[in-house]
């Protein structure tokens, strides 16, 4: 049984090709001086160049956290480089017809065109390549209704007012080893903003993607929903398959104003690595949102790449009556290493937050959810529901449960509920006595496991996070 | 060698779980539309001929040959013998939570059409047939929705089972134990289905510890397992006389653990 489930999750990586692109890349290394060449490439004001030193000089005191539970060997900083972009970019194609073909067949390989006429009708885009941004699709569309989607790199310059209010407001520089990396060196990313009352028109979108060796992806993305608006919004990363780790180190940070709602939906395939846990993306993020009055932020993720996993999308739950969700399907195979979860901070009166965690673990990986729940003196008559489920798959795989629970407010009604149980033999005969093979067996049952979480997912996504477990535990089987 | 008119032939076969022998040398003829009882007592070997016969991991085949429709069984992976036309109803059906029922029974019936070389059944045909087999075995048509198994009674479970069977239309369906915590009237509507599906293409066989099952379904044949041989066979009388006598009478040393009840 083992031995076909294993080779039912044994896969290719579909996305580890690598573009011939001619880029413009630092060489490796951290220092002021780079962080200011950095900036003055991306035509900063000085008040960004400022903000940026100040939060390298924070990072160079603070330490590499070590209380996650994952291994990996010490990471060289200075054999990273910082800053890598198509030469092509260099001129800033003012449409698509100045952007290199080769840059759009990229992304059409990854199945992302970005010919507007080829592309899903009601998703708009931003292509991230290594440090910049490619291609922003639909903005005519958008401005229209007011909506601002657009490189973060960008929006300094035409909305500085907006960017320099938020900027580092939900994740300040401090918050984390990571975060303080990611505020000196980060590079490019997506910029949204939802005037009051708009229902934005399309969903919105970014996809990631490294291509160049040694480099670092620091993207950093700041949503802001005023009152009354709603977004939904979906990123998707890929990376080449190569031998060495690289190191992806983003911060997201969204803003829901009174009676706003955000829905931010993940996709993460980075490259694995290998079976022997060789090569594959070190993805450590710092993903936070701030709930004001009657405001909702949703978090969706499902996570089937990387080699180490360190990622907690977190609700600040301030306005009274806000509300967080997080919903994660985390799928470890080969040498894997997945810790992550959610934060829910209760600080505002009847507060509610939903956290459904499906852990899904094969081959020798490691899977953990770490959640913390916390209900603030203030969080009068607050609620949270927590559910955590691990599937186990093979014997030589492990799932994790850390759990923290604070609550500081006798009103507030806190529920935990956590379930471990495995791809049974007796499942896999039952499906291949009706005429499965085990491969689709597999993914069905693993599929019937995160049916709670996908249902989450706008529904072009949630086809393509089907597939994608799918590919994930498709094999060489016949 | 294999004679057209049979759909199931076992010559001497010999399997062991966890190498320890269970059957030990039993041969079967079952022509296309017969229905064949197997009896027998606990630990006679009646349920490992239907996990042999279907292909369980951890059931090895020591030697024998069994060929189903004039092919070599043992040479088909599990899924092809359950697309070849062989069905196995579980005595205690296992549950697959989040995955409905609608969908595992469509990818089912896909499986088998595109190893025959059919296309894919419409969603639409599909849940029109499984509405119309939900009705034939008594479920509400909700529990297409459903999880499979989840949560389903005893009884639920093996209506569910039927109406799998109803769907995948197999050559032979072997039912294990299928009376086994079922109430009489979940008895009979199981029965019920299962005559409903009696034809000249399809043959039974039906594995049971007692005669109670026969009742509703009438066997043509009927053979006793014992010590992993079938030590009798005879026409439906021998289930009643079984009934009356015990097995005792048949065994050449006893089981172990004797009849319960």
């Amino acid at each position: 049984m083992t031995e076909q489930i294993d080779k039912a999750l044994a896969r290719e990586y579909e996305a580890g090709f690598v573009s011939e692109i001619e880029s413009d890349t630092f060489e490796p290394g951290l220092n002021e001086d780079v962080i200011r060449r950095l900036s003055q490439i991306k035509g900063e004001p000085e008040w960004m160049l400022d903000w940026r030193l100040k939060a390298f000089r924070v990072w160079q005191e603070m330490e590499e956290p070590d209380w996650a539970h994952v291994d990996y060997p010490k990471i060289d900083f200075q054999a990273i480089a910082y800053y890598s972009a198509p030469k092509s970019m260099q001129d800033k194609p003012k449409s698509l017809d100045e952007v290199d073909p080769e840059l759009l067949r990229t992304y059409e390989k990854l199945g992302i065109p970005l010919i507007e006429q080829q592309m899903l009708a009601g998703v708009a885009v931003d292509a991230v390549f290594d440090s910049v941004s490619v291609v922003t699709t639909f903005r005519d569309k958008l401005e229209e209704a007011g909506v601002i989607f657009c490189p973060i790199s960008e929006a300094l310059h035409k909305y500085p007012e907006l960017v320099k209010q938020y900027l580092g407001s939900v994740v300040p520089t401090k918050d984390n080893y990571y975060a303080a990396l990611n505020c000196a060196v980060f590079t490019d990313g997506s910029f949204v903003y939802i005037p009051k009352g708009t229902r934005c028109p399309m969903e919105l979108s970014t996809y990631f993607r490294i291509n160049e060796q040694n480099t670092g992806q620091f993207e950093r993305t700041l949503i802001i929903a005023d009152e009354g608006s709603y977004v939904s919004y979906l990123e998707g990363c890929t990376a080449p398959q190569r031998d060495e780790n690289q190191l992806h180190a983003a911060v997201v940070e969204l803003v829901a104003m009174d009676d706003a709602e955000i829905k931010y939906s993940t996709v993460q395939n980075w490259y694995p690595g290998d079976e022997e846990g060789k090569g594959g993306i070190y993805n450590f993020v710092t993903k936070r949102g701030i709930c004001h009055t009657n405001a909702k932020i949703s978090w969706t993720q499902v996570e089937t790449g990387s080699a180490v996993t360190w990622k907690y999308p977190s609700c600040v739950l301030k306005g009274d009556n806000s509300v967080g969700e997080f919903y994660s399907v985390a799928l470890t195979r080969g040498r894997q290493q997945a810790d992550t979860g959610t934060k829910m901070i209760h600080l505002g009166k009847n507060t509610r937050s939903t956290i459904i965690s499906k852990g899904i673990s094969a081959g020798k990986s490691n899977n953990s959810y770490r959640g913390l729940v916390r209900m603030n003196p203030g969080a009068k008559g607050a609620r949270n529901f927590t559910q955590c489920d691990s599937l186990l798959i093979g014997d030589q795989c492990g799932a994790h449960t850390f759990p923290y629970v604070e609550s500081r407010n006798p009103s507030a009604i806190i529920e935990h509920e956590a379930t471990t149980s495995k791809v049974s033999d007796e499942q896999m005969f039952l499906c291949q006595q009706r005429g499965l093979d085990p491969e689709k067996a597999v993914s069905m049952i693993v599929n019937g496991f995160c049916k709670e979480v996908f249902k989450e997912l706008p529904m072009e996504f949630a086809v393509e996070a089907g597939k994608l477990l799918e590919i994930s535990l498709e094999g060489s089987v016949g | 060698m294999s004679n057209e008119n049979v759909l199931l032939s076992i010559k001497d076969l010999h399997a062991s779980v966890e190498e320890k022998n269970i059957i030990k040398g039993l041969n079967l003829e079952i022509k296309p539309g017969e229905v064949h009882a197997i009896m027998g007592p606990n630990g006679a070997g009646k349920s490992t001929l239907g996990y042999v016969l279907s292909g369980r991991e951890g059931y090895e085949v020591d030697s024998g040959s069994v060929s189903l429709g004039g092919e070599d069984l043992f040479d088909m992976e599990t899924e092809e013998r359950a697309r070849a036309g062989l069905f196995l109803a579980f005595q205690y059906p296992v549950e697959i939570p989040g995955v409905s029922n609608l969908e595992f029974l469509k990818a089912s019936v896909d499986a088998t059409r595109e190893a025959n070389g059919e296309e894919a059944i419409t969603s639409a045909d599909f849940l029109k047939q499984a509405k119309e087999a939900c009705k034939k075995v008594n479920l509400p048509v909700s529990f297409l929705k459903r999880g499979v198994n989840e949560g389903f009674s005893g009884g639920e479970k093996k209506r569910n089972e039927l109406m799998q069977m109803l769907l995948l239309k197999p050559k032979l369906c072997i039912l294990d134990e299928t009376d086994s915590g079922l109430d009489i009237d979940a008895l009979q509507v199981v029965a019920e289905g299962v005559n409903s599906q009696r034809s000249d293409e399809r043959s039974f066989i039906v594995v049971t510890h007692y005669q109670r099952l026969l009742d509703y379904i009438k066997p043509d044949y009927v053979h006793v397992l014992s010590d992993g041989k079938i030590v009798k066979s005879g026409d439906a009388s021998l289930a009643l006389e079984l009934e009356a006598q015990g097995y005792s009478w048949l065994q050449t040393e006893p089981a172990e653990d004797e009849l319960e009840g």
